[in-house]
This record gives C-alpha cells, sequence and structure tokens, in this order.
C-alpha cells in the first residue's frame, strides 16, 4: 500500500492545488502534501524487504499496474521526499505569479518522479517517465529566465526523442518476452540473442543518457539550469537525473547483459572524457549557476562510468552517490539562490567579500561546496571513494584520469568560494546581510545530512544492499 | 446495412426541413437528434437488429470490425455537430443543405464500412466524396474557398478514373469485383510460387494510388494543404477527421487480402509512401505561420502514421486503427473548434490565450497533446498501436525509428501553439463563447484523458 500512497499522496494533492485560486495556502497546502510523503516514505525505509502493489491496468496490452520498492526504490524515494519538502521551505518566500499553478505543478512532477522510482512495469515506467518531464516543461517555460522558451524546448525535445527511442525499445523487448508481458521480471527474462541486445542497449541508452546527461548529449543541461525557475532547477538536478541513472540499473543492466559488457569501455571511455571536459569547462565559469550544473554533469560522469565498470563495489559507491549527489546539490541551490535573490547576481566578478557581511551563509556555502569536492568526513567522499574503487579494479588507466577530475573540482569550487566570500567587499555585496531563518534552518538539515552520511554511511550501504546483490547474482 | 438507409434518410429529412422550418437554429437539433438516431441504428445493426433485411447479394459484408468503426466515426461526427452546430449555420445562407451533406457524407462512410466489391468501394467513395467538393465551395463569396472546391473536385475526379481503371484491369483478369482474395494463375511447374497476371498486378496499383489520393499520402497529398487551407474551417474539421478515417478504413479492407500478389514489393513501395508522407507532413508544418494550414499538414503526417495499419496488417494494427481513429478524430475536432472561435488564425493569433480563455486553451492543448502523442492522453495508444503492430511482425524496426524521429519534429509545431497560448504574451481576441461550448470542449477533452488511461474501455467494446 506504501507504495501506492507514495504516487497517490503528490498526485492527487497536486491536482487539488490547482483548484485553490491563487491564495497563500496553495504554499502551505504543497508542504504539507510534501511532509506527508516524507513520512510515508521514511516508514518505507524502515519496513524491512521490498514493498510491493500490484493491481490490473491494461489487460489487453499484458501490462498492470504494479510498483515495486526494493532497496535501491526506497533509497530514491525517500530523496525525493526529501527534496521537495526542502525546496518548498527554502523558497518559501518566493513570490510566483499564479502561485496554485506553480505548486500544482511541482507536486505533479513528484508523483512522476515517484512513479519512475517504483513502477515495476515497463509500460507503466514509460507513462511516468513521460508524467514527470510535461510538469517540468511548464514549470520552465512559465516561470524561467529570460530565454526561458526556447531553452525548455530544447530540453523537452532532447528527452523526448530519447523518450521515443526508449519507446520503441520498450516495443522490441515486449514483442520477444515469452508471456508477452510489460512485467519487469519477463523483461529480465527476455533472453535476447546478440545482435538484439545491442539494438535494444543503444535504443534504451541514447534515452538515459540524455536525461542523465552525460557527454556528448549534455548540451542541454546548462542552459535548462541556468533558466529554469531555482526551485525546478533543484529538482532537476537533484532528483531528475537520478531518473536516468536509476533507469540503466533497474532496467538496462539486468536486460541486456551481454550488450552492457561489450559496451562497457565505450561507455566509460565517454562518462570520463564528459568528467573532465565538463570539469575543464567549470574553470572558466564566472556565473555560480552555471558552474554548479557543469560540475553536476562531471559527477553523474563518474556515476555513469562506475555503474559501467560493473563491480560490486563500483554499484554499491554509485548507490550511495546518488542520493548524497541530490543532497549537496539542492544544497548549493539553495545557497545559489539565496545569493541571488538579495544580490541580484551570480557572477563572481560582482561579488566579493562576503564572509565579513554573512558569516553564517559562508559557513553553510563552505561546508555544501566542500562536500562538492568529496573532502573526507563528507557524504561524497565514502560514495567517490568506492565508485574510484570500482574504476581502478575495472582499469589503472581510467581510474587515474578520472581521477584528475577531483583534482579539477578542487580548483573550481575553491576558487568560486574566494571569489565570492573572500577579498575587499564590492558594490553589490556592501549591503548584504545574513540569510533567513528558514533557509538556515533548511541548510542545517541538510547540512547534518552531509555530516552523518559522511561518517557513518553504513545504514545507506544496507539499505541498497539487495538490489546490488541482486543485480550480480544473476551472473 | 441499417446505417446506410437511416443517414440517406436523414439527408433527405434534412434537406426538408430546410424548407419547412423558418427558424434556423433549430436546424443542428434537429441535426444532433438525426445523428443519436444513427448511432442507435448502427449499434443495432452490430448486436444483430436489422430495420429492413437487404439481400445485398454479397456487395455489402458486415463484420463487427467496420460496424464498430462506424460507430466511432458516427460519434465523432456527433461530438462535431455539437461543437461546432453553431459555426456551421453561420457558413452561408442554406444551413440545412450543409447538415444534410454531412448525412450523405455519413452514407458513403457507411457503406465504405461494409463494401465487399470493387463496386461498392467505388460507389461509397464517390458519395463521401461530391457532399465534401460541396461543403468545401460552401463560402461562395470567398475565392479561396471556391479555388479549393474546384481543385479538389478535379484532382478527385482525376482520380476516380485512376480508380475505375484499376477495377477495370482487376475485373478482366480475375473475372470478379470481389475484394477477398487476389486470384492466382498456377504456374505449369509443380513447386514453383504462382503468379498474378500483370493485368491485376496494374489493377491493385492503380488502386492503391486513387486510395493514396483519399487519404492524402505523400506523393499524391499535393491537393491536401490548398483545399484544407481554403475550405470553411468548420468543414475542414470535418474532412480532416471522419472522412480521412473512413478513407484508411476503407484502405485497409481493399488491401488486406490483395497485398500478396505484389510479394516483397509491397512492403518497399509502401515503406516509401510511409517515410514521404511523413517527411513532408511533418517538415512542412514545422513552417507554416497560420495554425489552419499547420493541421492540414499535420493531418498528412498522421496519415503516415496510420499508414502503419497497412504494413503489418494484424490484429493489433486493426485494434490500432479503431484507436487512431477515435483519438485523431477527437483531437483534430477539438482543436478546430477552438480555432473557429479565433478572429486570426496566425500563430499570434493564439498568443495570450490562456489568459482570456483558459477553458480554450487547456483543452487545446490536451488536442495538442495528444496529436503529439504524450502518454496520458489518446494519441499515445494511438501511436503505440501502431508502432506495436509493426515491430510484432519482426520486419521494418527501422522504419519504427524513422517514424518516431519524425514525432519528435511533430512535437515542435504542436508545442509551438502550447507556447503561444501559454508564454507569449499578447491578446487572443475570440468571437463570443458560450458556456455550452466550454462544457462540450471540457468533454472531449475529458474523454481524450480518458482513453489516453484506459484504453480498453473503447478497445474491449470491440470484443463484446
Amino acid at each position: 500500500m506504501i507504495p501506492l500512497l507514495l504516487i497517490l499522496i503528490p498526485l492527487l494533492s497536486g491536482l487539488a492545488v490547482f483548484l485553490l485560486k491563487d491564495s497563500p495556502s496553495s504554499k502551505v497546502f504543497a508542504l504539507v502534501s510534501s511532509l506527508a510523503t516524507l513520512v510515508l516514505s521514511l516508514m518505507a525505509v524502515f519496513t524491512k524487504g521490498a514493498l510491493t502493489y500490484d493491481a490490473a491496468w491494461l489487460p489487453g496490452l499484458g501490462s498492470r499496474f504494479s510498483l515495486l520498492q526494493d532497496g535501491m526504490s526506497k533509497m530514491l524515494s525517500l530523496l525525493t521526499a526529501i527534496s521537495f519538502p526542502v525546496v518548498f521551505a527554502a523558497t518559501y518566500k518566493n513570490v510566483y505569479q499564479r502561485s496554485s499553478a506553480f505548486y500544482g505543478l511541482m507536486l505533479l512532477t513528484q508523483a512522476g518522479l515517484l512513479g519512475v522510482f517504483l513502477a515495476s512495469d515497463a509500460l507503466l515506467f514509460y507513462f511516468f517517465w513521460e508524467l514527470a518531464l510535461i510538469p517540468v516543461y511548464f514549470l520552465c517555460s512559465i516561470w524561467g529566465g529570460e530565454k526561458r522558451i526556447a531553452v525548455t524546448f530544447k530540453f523537452f525535445v532532447y528527452t523526448f526523442i530519447g523518450s521515443l527511442l526508449m519507446l520503441v525499445g520498450l516495443l522490441y523487448v515486449y514483442a520477444q518476452t515469452a508471456d508477452h508481458s510489460f512485467a519487469m521480471q519477463s523483461f529480465y527474462h527476455a533472453n535476447l540473442p546478440g545482435h538484439a541486445q545491442n539494438a535494444v542497449f543503444a535504443l534504451f541508452f541514447i534515452a538515459f543518457a540524455i536525461k542523465m546527461p552525460i557527454f556528448p548529449f549534455h548540451t542541454w543541461q546548462p542552459d535548462a539550469y541556468e533558466q529554469s525557475p531555482t526551485a525546478v532547477t533543484m529538482i532537476l538536478s537533484g532528483v531528475m537525473v537520478k531518473m536516468g541513472i536509476f533507469a540503466v540499473i533497474r532496467w538496462l543492466l539486468p536486460m541486456v547483459p551481454q550488450a552492457v559488457q561489450a559496451h562497457s569501455i565505450f561507455v566509460v571511455t565517454l562518462s570520463v572524457t564528459g568528467m573532465i571536459y565538463a570539469s575543464l569547462i567549470a574553470i572558466r565559469q564566472d556565473d555560480i549557476k552555471r558552474l554548479i550544473a557543469y560540475s553536476s554533469i562531471a559527477h553523474i560522469g563518474l556515476m555513469c562510468a562506475a555503474i559501467f565498470v560493473q563491480n560490486q563495489i563500483g554499484l554499491e559507491g554509485v548507490m550511495i552517490q546518488m542520493f548524497n549527489h541530490g543532497i549537496n546539490v539542492i544544497g548549493l541551490w539553495i545557497l545559489a539562490d539565496v545569493i541571488e535573490q538579495q544580490l541580484g547576481t551570480r557572477k563572481f566578478s560582482e561579488l566579493g567579500g562576503l564572509a565579513q557581511k554573512a558569516p553564517v551563509l559562508a559557513i553553510l556555502f563552505v561546508i555544501m561546496a566542500l562536500a562538492n569536492v568529496a573532502l573526507p568526513l563528507t557524504n561524497a567522499f565514502v560514495g567517490e571513494f568506492l565508485m574510484f574503487n570500482g574504476l581502478f579494479q575495472f582499469n589503472g588507466w581510467v581510474a587515474a584520469i578520472a581521477g584528475i577530475s577531483i583534482i579539477l573540482a578542487a580548483v573550481y569550487t575553491l576558487n568560486m568560494i574566494q571569489k565570492i566570500f573572500y577579498g575587499n567587499t564590492v558594490e553589490k555585496t556592501f549591503e548584504a546581510v545574513e540569510v533567513s531563518g528558514n533557509v538556515q534552518w533548511v541548510l542545517s538539515i541538510l547540512v547534518l545530512i552531509v555530516l552523518v552520511m559522511g561518517v557513518y554511511p553504513q545504514p545507506m550501504i544496507e539499505l541498497t544492499k539487495d538490489t546490488v546483490s541482486a543485480i550480480f547474482a544473476n551472473r | 446495412m441499417n446505417a446506410i438507409i437511416v443517414s440517406a434518410l436523414l439527408g433527405v429529412v434534412m434537406m426538408f426541413s430546410g424548407i419547412l422550418l423558418k427558424n434556423k437554429s433549430s436546424l443542428k437539433y434537429i441535426a444532433i437528434g438525426g445523428l443519436l438516431l444513427l448511432l442507435i441504428a448502427n449499434l443495432f445493426q452490430t448486436y444483430g437488429v436489422y430495420t429492413i433485411v437487404v439481400n445485398s447479394h454479397d456487395l455489402l459484408r458486415f463484420q463487427k470490425f467496420g460496424l464498430f468503426f462506424n460507430s466511432i466515426a458516427i460519434s465523432a461526427t456527433l461530438i462535431y455537430v455539437i461543437l461546432s452546430g453553431k459555426d456551421i449555420e453561420n457558413v452561408g445562407n442554406y444551413p440545412a443543405e450543409y447538415f444534410a451533406l454531412i448525412f450523405f457524407v455519413l452514407c458513403g462512410v457507411s457503406i465504405l464500412c461494409g463494401f465487399n466489391s470493387l463496386l461498392m468501394l467505388f460507389l461509397g467513395i464517390e458519395i463521401l466524396s461530391i457532399p465534401l467538393y460541396i461543403l468545401t465551395g460552401a463560402d461562395k463569396r470567398n475565392l479561396k474557398s471556391n479555388e479549393a472546391s474546384l481543385k479538389y473536385f478535379l484532382m478527385g475526379a482525376f482520380t476516380a478514373g485512376i480508380m475505375l481503371m484499376g477495377i477495370a484491369l482487376i475485373y478482366g483478369a480475375t473475372g470478379s469485383f470481389g475484394i477477398t482474395s487476389p486470384v492466382f494463375i498456377n504456374t505449369p511447374t509443380p513447386g514453383s510460387a504462382p503468379k498474378a497476371s500483370f493485368l491485376e498486378i496494374a489493377g491493385v496499383l492503380l488502386l492503391f494510388v486513387a486510395m493514396c489520393f483519399k487519404v492524402s499520402a505523400a506523393p499524391f497529398h499535393f491537393w491536401t494543404p490548398d483545399v484544407y487551407d481554403g475550405a470553411p474551417s468548420v468543414f475542414t474539421s470535418f474532412m480532416a477527421t471522419v472522412v480521412k478515417a473512413a478513407g484508411f478504413f476503407a484502405f485497409i479492407r481493399l488491401l488486406e487480402g490483395q497485398t500478396a500478389i505484389l510479394g516483397p514489393t509491397w512492403k518497399i513501395l509502401l515503406s516509401f509512401v510511409i517515410i514521404s508522407t511523413l517527411l513532408i507532413g511533418n517538415i512542412t508544418a514545422v513552417f507554416q505561420q497560420s495554425v489552419k494550414r499547420m493541421l492540414a499538414y499535420s493531418s498528412i503526417a498522421q496519415a503516415g502514421f496510420m499508414l502503419f495499419a497497412l504494413y503489418s496488417f494484424n490484429e493489433v494494427a486493426k485494434e490500432g486503427i479503431l484507436l487512431y481513429a477515435a483519438a485523431y478524430s477527437l483531437a483534430t475536432i477539438g482543436i478546430f473548434a477552438v480555432l473557429i472561435k479565433l478572429k486570426d488564425y496566425t500563430l499570434d493569433g493564439f498568443n495570450g490565450l490562456a489568459k482570456t480563455e483558459p477553458v480554450l486553451a487547456l483543452t487545446a492543448t490536451i488536442c495538442l497533446l495528444s496529436l503529439s502523442g504524450i502518454p496520458l492522453t489518446a494519441g499515445f495508444f494511438a501511436k503505440y498501436y501502431m508502432l506495436a503492430s509493426v515491430v510484432k511482425t519482426g520486419t521494418g524496426l527501422w522504419l519504427v525509428i524513422v517514424a518516431v524521429l519524425f514525432a519528435a519534429v511533430s512535437v515542435y509545431y504542436y508545442f509551438r501553439v502550447i507556447q503561444a497560448m501559454y508564454f507569449r504574451e499578447g491578446v487572443s481576441e475570440t468571437t463570443e463563447i458560450t458556456s455550452g461550448f466550454k462544457a462540450g470542449l471540457i468533454f472531449v477533452a475529458a474523454l481524450i484523458v480518458l482513453i489516453g488511461v484506459l484504453p480498453s474501455l473503447l478497445l474491449n467494446y470491440f470484443y463484446f
């Protein structure tokens, strides 16, 4: 029952919020609904074993409304459930025109995301995959920045092409399944011949690679992150990119193992290239949002590489890092938003000396930024350590080249901290004041997660262990 | 049989009611009542109840599939008249005749749903087409409407000639007008494949060309944009939906048993037609500034998808074409109903519609999402069935991939309208909009979403 409720609560409350005329209560309503989802997902995390739900949906097509919440799904639905209240609380003071529509679409996005993470039926998965996209398209196009329409459209068309190719792949596998069904287990046991595996791999992988995004499919991402309203950017980079990684682990690895094996070196090369490439671009950025966007591409590249090296330790690292990257990047976006709202700029060249004016902001920012660099004691360290370990077992050279990106990450992150917070105060930062109470609270919670997960990551590894071992059990 | 008789009678009734009734606004309600009657008559036949039993000497053969399709066509017309009835009245001075002509078109559709002989096919196509030539030119004082009507008529007449030629050749080769199975000449040496006569092959190809013209598949689509653009918008809506879907139904019924004689050439030929239809429809639609003309090209593009049913000819394809006809008709009727209410048919005319008329904008958006095949709308399952039917045949995966890439292109021009409505500033001007019209639109949108979530509601009915 819990998996069903996890989707229904945001879906129904999202539709209900639309009906509220633009009153401030839509904000409260959205926050309460997202908190309810959080409680449920925590309940799921503390329940032992995988949770399932199953109901008839399209009997003629062999598709059922079936949900599965195993370790990985529990972890990702927890991430989704944490993200939304955090985002709502952190942007509580932001005023949106037509706010009921804004919060309604946000909750629909949450329903779509949770559906993607929970679906264990391929057609249902595809449905939610698209359902998560459509509200985001409207969110970005209505409330985004100056170039929003063109940029969002590029993002939409990119991902839509990917989804359609995935649909063809789904149909192909469906036609090959023994019992003509979309059920996950039927897909896993489709036993495709070699050439078919390669075709299916290509069709699915393009969709997931666009969503993640990995080089060379990443060009939609920095623009989209920059132009979207910050609340949406947080969801996009914190949760939505995990859809791609999740889908590779959930669908691609067990379904076409031979093709994954055959293409692993190709994908790892792409990912590592993307990591270095994005890190180098990040160094040259003068805009906080764009820097975080490029740094996010680098992190995702590492996760993708760690999946395709196909060893247990690498995959465990990916599991932890999916959660941690979500927390860290949302923290960074909140801080970037605070700076932009207060000072009206995101350019380093127009900032400086902010630490003198707002010490708490500076401390929070530094902790989040260091977590982004994966310093020991922060959460990202554990994940990256495991992933590099996996990479090293695969190929020492690859690990060494990928390791350069850690150094580059330190370069751009520390550079950003230095330019924003230290040095002399300039015209724009002269009037700066401390961050508001609700943002401090939210960020303290995130910092707490960062530190706890950095010191004691074992529960998270335990939580996702069943998914990891299930994948390697069949080999 | 019921539907053929009832629709022909209702056409006559409508004509006379134009003379007898002084109050023109009641015509719409008579038409709605007539359509309901027609729908009921057709449903009766589906369950084996006949008004008049006519021995058609196997010229007509009604099967569940055809009758069900006819019900969809009649229901779509019903929704169309409910939504746009008022606009039909406003086209010219003789609204009764327009309604009468619509009933005659439905008579043609009913024949096409049950023809079992090439003669009946020809009759059905002509009964369907001739009223359309008149409707296209209904706006008598508009030069574009006249041009469109003449163009449509000349091209249509020419195609009728090609079709008759094809029928004649087939008759010459086989001595029969039947459509069920091609006649093979048995080769003298046993073991080698039987051959069809050249006459018969040529005949089937000519029929193929003529039907491609009727469903506006490339490279026989050139009439479509001009005719759809020139005709009064209400009638464009009707032509692009019910009539086109009926053409497809006839196409499938006609060629289902015939393609065997073309051998492997058939798939090559059809792939060429499908790809050029998708290419021309989608790429040209991208460059249109007038939404009406864009929808004309989009109807060509949608025809490309429906042609997949001919490629696969399996159960999935049959279910799919029913679903496609319903989904596509609903969405196109909806978007046209909104378009007619606007004063400016260009994209700029849609600017800011979401602020001035939120209900219209929302329903138009759902229709456009359905046309672009986004999940949770009927259009998704329509496209899904078409693609699935081809994938199931095990060949032509490349064709499916090409098709989905074009589907992605189609998103571009459909979403430009959504962008205009929601994201661009402007004051979209509309004619007066009644709350009844809004309720109708909401009903259409709800139906699209309902079929999009549970397509089995529509298709299960097919099996009972």
